[in-house]
């Protein structure tokens, strides 16, 4: 057993209202910055839809992810580092600008300078790309809230695959709100791709980056992470990716997502893993069996030989601690509602998420059904718009029985506390039926609807005395053994390439310093519309350089 | 409410975990629909429909099928349903609907008893007037007695119980056909006083089809019967919405609200507010909650998610923003009526007032244009009106002064009926009428908000428009309000306005005074929809030459008083009140019979004020005299405020022996001090001010908060929740959260209505000339019949005519700020129509081809977002989609697209105008004509895909 801890979330589609606060928020965070114009650490994307970059989850098409060969190890699907590195000048599985979106502005300033004229002034919408003139004809979120109907969400690859049993019209209509990040997984696909070694996992806890000096710009990484959540910067020429805002989370205080996340669906916390079974559970054969082998590898904080172990590792016993409390640890293991995002990617994601509620589809037919009434549950589970096949499409690999055990679950919550909401005695058989008791069902009730903050983001501080040392022991993945699918260390392109810099409290001023270092002057980010380089903001050209 | 309330949204998803229920009623697969358990899909505009059919369920079901304790015993201690009505026989003699009888109709001659309504006890068999009615509000007689305790009294619900007369058959408004008919069903009687009466009850019972064993008339076999409103049969082809649907979620409705205590809720969006017969809707809807006793329980009731002005300090504020503290009365003015007549859009309506009328109705409306009405309730000073007269209020004031310096008020009185002194509304566009200056301080006029965006532009500026109406015909203009052959264009001289981005507004506008924004300014900040009051703080200084509308407003009154001191000087000026709720003004209208000046009918109040207008910004800057003398009144309550003053002076500094308020934080602590929600001991004195009249314990409610002072920065280092104060009607003592008219289902503190209960029954003469004396369906108006636009489904050459509505837009900021960058580009990037695959397909326009949307108020292009989350026969183009960003020239103008409001216009119902009659009399931003739009059609073409800008 080598525990590690992994900083891990989940998000509770039930409660998210695709109001974009987070992506807004994390874009200003992190990407209002040129050659990022069109990356977002963060997006919504309705379901059903075409998502960001459209069709990414196609991965015949994009080649993400890692494959089970025949002799039952993992390989990225882009093909191993032998292909990787023939490939490695003309690699073909990009998403295009046009498959994120061609960032545009507005000539904002016509509306103040415009002369007097017979018609009022407009902003017209110019490329980013370009600097000129444009048609907008796709954006970050095209098709939200629907937008774009059949003709665009029949792109999505997910649809596609449950088409049999879904058909979009009015009258069963249905969406959902899928926020996403980088899923920092335990098997990053990402890392293995990457010939120069740019990208580490943390040990410490677990957040995935690029290191921006190692970073050769090769775009591997880009190919190889299924859910296209590491994206290049074309001004710099290095690829960027969600932080998980390791500056917030090594002082204890949630990402920029979460804490500015208005649906209260955001869930932070630490789950103790065995990095010895990742391989293993990654490997498995059939890929329904995906989530539960993840499970398998998460260590119970609570059991007193973990705490031993995670000791032993070098875990500090407040981040034990915080293991023990992490609201991450009780929706996934305890209360069984969070579910991996394409567990069959075999990356093994660590954004987890407890799948949406939604209407029953039947009310047109009359018969509809009083979801909060017990003996009406199951058959409201049933009926519910959003397809359980879509659901499981996302989270199990097409297996229903795990979705629909949660629904059922959020179903009986429901139906068990209206009886307490209406001082009716509490029916014990509700809570039974879902595997559940009356004062389980209580307490995921209260973390999923009273939780304040202090206990929906259970984050530890990082360690100032421990971090040198467990940077020690950093690996760039989990699979990082000799002959194992990852990058390994002794590649050609592996230690030649440098050595990233361990990121700890002793020095993330100074690599934040560092990765900002384009940007050595302040500038007021809120008054830039995009356009334009105002002083300070990128570093100098070249040519400006130069002159004398 | 995860679009516009996106903060409160995760509260909604929370209650469900507990065990709420969910419905959502949409037109569209909205993304409220994410929070229901069933989605039912009304047509737009047909929600009242809905909820009638819902109202039939109820009383069938809960109060003549089977008995309801909690709700009959609710309904008789809350509402007017066991209150009597007269039964007056019409022109051919049917009986119909007439007032409420009253202690005056029992032989009472004191002026407040035609205001104490009657009704029949059970106890005594006897009528009796039972306390808390308007006519024991003000006579001394009414001390102590204005309260909700029935005592000894039992109201019968129904004439039934022991009744002496007769069933008879009343004649009920349908509006549901072309044209409206008439409903005869029948109604238990009793004789009382010589009049032949029956209970609201009885009348609810037959208005919406509730069968009863013995009574005469036509009534609905079963739900099933689809001819007879209001069965869920019969709204099934109006809503869309099956019968079963509607039988069984209002039936939920009801049986949740007796298990639970009343705590069943309608959480009411825009999407039922803003059209022409919203009020029917509203009362549709209300009835369900108040039938079910759940107005006045937390966690039930009515929840208005349509602006969300709720002041806490509304008190405190009223002072400052009037100027109360240095002169009294102010001006107010109810918005719709001004722009309706001074955009002109009065002139471009073609429909004669009568045609809104109900069969069963007089005629009063028939041959009278809007514009008539508007100018009889200015007349008889039911609404203000502004600017009032045709002259200069100043030189009224002089002449009125030199006359008769005693009483000038008589003489504007004489002059106005001599004819010597005219309304300015009679000649709404004589120059000498016409609005001058405009400021826009912070809002987006004729970007976002303006009703009629075209008429905005082509007669108030005076500029280019695409408005495409004709004026109307000779025949259809108003009889009493003069016409000018030529429409004035251009009525202002100047439109200034303040703002941080460059707006549609600001494009238009002769002066533009660059604003701070909220981060940069000290204010003050509450809503209904939480129980707390914030502050304010700046993150940085106003940048570059901005600054904050506080300062801005000193800086212009101080350049306005050192010109002033010498232009105008010190002046006397006449005020016109008109009459207002929460005084004896409501009295003013016995019965709510009405009578125009010929037969003596009212009067607005006409009140001499000084002006110094050289003082204007001393005066501004300081907390003034006369809150020494006369304290604050708010809805009725009075409260001496002189110690509040006292340590005004003490924190804030005097000047000239004066409490400051020359910053902005000043002025934010004489809010806080002065209002009972911030201030224990103002609440705990207005609580006793009340207690006089009510003879009930209500102080208790504010004590636990009586030496409680909410400072400004106590507001800065975290928002605090307020006290319980008189000012608003729900309780927050010991912690609980604030629940609207808590304190009068539990403290029997009577509403500030007629009978001091709930009304169902509004017994006005114009109310009964609408046809809407009790709850009713009235569906969206005939734009074809009233405007001949085409009619709604026509086709031609690629296009076809659909609803129009604007809905708030998830991707814009409420209802302004449509222009960021950010949002832009998780959306589609500029302005769009959203429409169905099957109407995208008739005019064959695929997702995100440009086309145009034209009517007679005007032009719009933008983009098509095809979807089939939309409803075949209706478009939406959301809120707040102003001109700056990505609008080409439209082909049927030739000129720059509008906004989203360029397609609308504002109407006017003339029920609206009532005033002067208990709770139908003005209260600024509570009573007055609603700004509706929602009716609206439009044709929908493909247009080119070449576009210019």
């Amino acid at each position: 057993m080598r525990v590690m801890a992994q900083m891990a979330m989940v998000m509770n589609l039930d409660k998210c209202i695709g109001c974009h606060t987070c992506s807004v928020t994390c874009k200003q965070a992190w990407t209002n910055r040129s050659g990022v114009e069109y990356v977002w650490f963060n997006n919504v994307e309705t379901r059903p839809g075409q998502g960001y970059p459209r069709t990414y989850q196609d991965q015949k098409r994009w080649q993400g992810g890692w494959v089970r060969t025949r002799r039952g190890r993992l390989k990225p699907r882009s093909g191993g580092r032998v292909k990787r590195l023939l490939s490695i000048f003309a690699n073909p599985k990009l998403p295009s600008i046009q498959d994120y979106y061609e960032p545009w502005t507005y000539e904002y300033e016509h509306l103040l300078t415009a002369p007097a004229g017979d018609q009022t002034p407009v902003a017209r919408p110019t490329s980013l790309i370009t600097g000129k003139q444009t048609r907008i004809t796709w954006s970050a979120n095209w098709d939200d809230s629907l937008a774009g109907g059949n003709e665009t969400a029949g792109g999505d690859p997910i649809l596609a695959r449950v088409s049999e049993q879904v058909r979009q019209e009015y009258a069963k209509a249905f969406m959902f709100f899928l926020p996403r990040i980088c899923e920092h997984c335990l098997n990053p696909s990402c890392a293995a791709s990457c010939p120069s070694g740019a990208i580490y996992k943390r040990t410490e806890d677990g957040i995935v980056l690029v290191d921006q000096d190692d970073c050769r710009g090769w775009r591997m990484c880009v190919t190889g992470c299924p859910y296209k959540k590491i994206y290049f910067n074309h001004r710099t020429g290095k690829a960027e990716k969600c932080t998980f805002c390791f500056p917030r989370v090594e002082i204890g205080i949630p990402t920029v997502c979460s804490e500015t996340c208005v649906g209260r669906l955001r869930y932070i916390g630490l789950m103790l893993y065995d990095a010895d079974a990742v391989a293993r559970a990654a490997a498995v054969a059939d890929e329904t069996d995906l989530y539960a082998a993840q499970r398998s590898v998460f260590l119970d904080p609570h059991d007193p030989r973990v705490a031993e172990a995670a000791r032993r590792s070098g875990i500090p016993e407040d981040w034990i601690d915080a293991a023990r409390r992490s609201p991450v640890w009780d929706l996934i293991m305890r209360y069984e509602v969070a579910l991996p995002l394409h567990p069959e990617y075999r990356t093994m994601p660590m954004v987890w998420y407890i799948p949406p509620l939604s209407p029953v589809v039947d009310v047109l037919r009359d018969t509809g059904h009083d979801a909060e009434d017990a003996g009406n549950l199951f058959g409201a589970v049933d009926a519910l718009r959003i397809p359980v096949e879509y659901l499981a499409e996302l989270f199990t690999a097409g297996d229903t029985a795990p979705v629909t055990a949660v629904l059922r679950r959020l179903a009986a919550m429901r139906a068990y506390q209206r009886r307490v909401n209406l001082g009716e005695p509490p029916d014990e058989s509700i809570a039974t039926g879902v595997g559940m008791t009356g004062q389980r069902i209580q307490d995921m009730y209260r973390l999923l609807a009273i939780a304040k903050y202090d206990e929906r983001y259970v984050i530890p501080a990082a360690h100032a005395e421990a971090a040198a040392g467990l940077e020690e022991l950093a690996t760039g993945c989990s699979l990082d053994y000799e002959g194992g699918p990852g990058m390994g260390g002794t590649g050609p392109f592996g230690e030649s390439s440098g050595r990233y810099e361990p990121v700890a409290v002793e020095n993330f001023h100074a690599l934040r310093s560092r990765q900002t270092a384009d940007s050595p002057a302040r500038v007021n980010l809120l008054n830039w519309d995009g356009k334009g380089r105002p002083e300070g903001l990128f570093p100098p050209r070249r040519d400006e350089e130069e002159r004398p | 409410m995860p679009v516009t309330r996106t903060p409160d949204a995760h509260w909604m998803a929370e209650a469900r975990y507990r065990g709420q229920k969910v419905v959502v009623v949409s037109p569209d697969y909205a993304d409220s629909v994410k929070f229901a358990d069933e989605w039912l899909p009304a047509a737009p505009g047909t929600d009242g429909a809905l909820a009638m059919a819902m109202g039939h369920v109820i009383l069938k079901e809960f109060f003549v099928d089977r008995v309801t304790p909690r709700f009959v015993d609710y309904v008789t201690r809350y509402t007017d349903l066991p209150y009597l009505v007269t039964l007056v026989p019409g022109a051919d003699g049917a009986l119909r609907p007439g007032k409420f009888l009253t202690a005056a109709d029992l032989g009472e001659t004191d002026r407040e008893a035609a205001f104490r309504p009657v009704v029949w006890d059970g106890a005594t068999n006897a009528a009796a007037v039972p306390n808390g009615s308007l006519g024991h509000r003000y006579a001394e007689a009414g001390v102590g007695r204005w309260n909700l305790d029935l005592g000894d009294l039992r109201p019968t619900l129904s004439c039934v119980e022991g009744a002496d007369g007769e069933a008879v058959e009343v004649e009920l408004p349908r509006f549901d056909t072309t044209p409206a008919g008439v409903l005869r069903r029948g109604v238990p009687t009793r004789r009382v006083a010589g009049h032949t009466v029956t209970t609201v009850h009885d009348l609810m019972l037959a208005q919406y089809g509730v069968a009863r064993a013995g009574l005469p008339g036509r009534w609905p076999s079963s739900y099933q019967d689809g001819d007879e409103p209001y069965t869920p049969a019969w709204q099934e082809p109006i809503t869309g919405v099956p019968a079963a649907a509607c039988a069984r979620i209002a039936r939920e409705f009801a049986d949740n609200a007796d298990r639970s205590g009343g705590r069943s809720m309608i959480i009411m969006g825009a999407g039922t507010n803003h059209w022409f017969h919203s009020d029917t809707i509203y009362r549709a809807m209300l009835a369900l909650t108040t039938l079910t006793g759940c107005q006045g329980v937390n966690g039930g009731g009515w929840a208005h998610y349509v602006g969300q002005e709720k002041c806490r300090p509304v008190t405190g504020w009223a002072q400052l923003a009037f100027g109360l503290d240095w002169s009294r009365p102010p001006r107010q003015m109810i918005g719709t009526a001004y722009w309706y007549l001074h955009t002109d859009q009065w002139r471009y309506d073609t429909y004669d007032a009568g045609v809104l009328a109900s069969p069963t109705g007089d005629g009063r409306f028939a041959g009278r244009h809007t514009a008539d009405l508007l100018a009889q309730s200015a007349r008889l000073g039911w609404m203000p009106s502004m600017p009032t007269f045709d002259r200069n209020p100043l030189d009224v004031a002089d002449e009125a002064l030199a006359e008769r310096p005693d009483d000038p008020a008589s003489y504007v009185d004489e002059a106005l009926r001599g004819g010597r002194l005219g309304f300015a509304g009679q000649d709404p566009d004589a120059p000498e009428n016409w609005p001058r200056v405009l400021t826009v301080w912070r809002a987006n006029l004729l970007g976002s908000s303006a009703k009629g965006n075209e008429y905005f532009l082509r007669h108030l500026l005076g500029t280019d428009a695409s408005l495409r109406a004709a004026e109307a015909a000779p025949e259809q203009r108003p009889s009493d309000v003069v016409w000018r052959d030529a429409a004035p264009e251009g009525k202002l001289d100047l439109l200034l306005s303040l703002d941080f981005r460059m707006t549609s507004t600001t494009l238009f506008s002769d002066v533009v005074l660059p604003a701070a924004t909220w981060y940069e300014k000290h204010d003050l900040s509450s809503t209904d929809m939480h129980p707390f009051v914030h502050a304010f703080t700046p993150a940085i200084a106003p940048p570059w030459q901005t600054r904050t509308d506080f300062a801005a407003f000193h800086a212009l009154a101080r350049a306005f008083s050192d010109l002033a001191a010498t232009h105008l000087g010190v002046r006397k000026d006449l005020v016109v009140v008109p009459l207002l709720h929460d005084t004896p003004d409501a009295l003013a209208t016995p019965g709510g019979v009405v009578r125009d000046w010929a037969d003596g009918g009212t009067m607005p109040k006409f009140v001499v004020v000084e002006r110094d207008y050289g003082a204007v910004a001393d005066k501004m800057a300081a907390l003034g005299p006369l809150l020494d003398r006369l304290g604050t009144t708010t809805k009725g309550v009075t409260v001496d405020v002189n110690p509040e003053i006292q340590t005004l002076a003490r924190t804030n500094g005097v000047v000239d022996g004066r409490p400051r308020l020359d910053t902005d934080v000043r002025a934010a602590e004489a809010i806080l001090a002065l209002s009972g929600t911030t201030n224990g001991r103002v609440a705990t004195a207005g609580f006793h001010f009340l207690e006089r009249r009510t003879g009930t314990a209500l102080a208790d409610l504010a004590a636990e908060h009586e030496g409680k002072r909410i400072t400004f920065a106590d507001t800065q280092s975290r928002p605090v929740p307020v006290i319980t104060s008189p000012e608003w009607s729900g309780s927050e003592t010991g912690g609980r959260r604030y629940s609207p008219f808590t304190i009068n289902t539990e403290r029997l503190k009577p509403w500030h209505t007629l009978t001091g209960r709930q009304h169902f029954f509004l017994d006005h003469d114009w109310i009964h000339e609408a046809g809407e004396a009790l709850p009713v369906f009235r569906p969206p108006l005939d734009m074809h019949a009233l405007f001949g636009e085409p009619r709604l489904g026509a086709t031609g050459e690629l296009e076809i005519t659909l609803r129009y509505l604007t809905p708030h837009s998830k991707w814009s900021i409420h209802s302004e700020y449509q222009d960021n960058l950010i949002m832009l580009t998780l959306s589609r990037g500029g302005p769009t129509i959203w429409i169905s695959e099957a109407d995208a397909a008739r005019i064959r326009v695929r997702d995100n081809e440009w086309v145009e949307a034209v009517n007679r108020n005007g032009v719009v292009v933008a983009r098509a977002v095809v979807s089939h989350k939309m409803p075949e026969g209706t478009v939406y183009m959301y809120h707040a989609q102003e001109r700056v960003v990505d609008v080409p020239k439209a082909e049927a103008s030739g000129r720059r697209g509008g906004i989203h409001n360029s397609l609308t216009r504002l109407l006017v119902k003339p029920t609206h105008l009532v005033g002067g009659y208990a709770q139908l009399s003005f209260a600024f931003n509570y009573l007055g004509p609603t700004g509706n739009q929602r009716d609206e059609v439009t044709v929908i073409r493909r247009r080119s895909q070449e576009v210019e800008y």
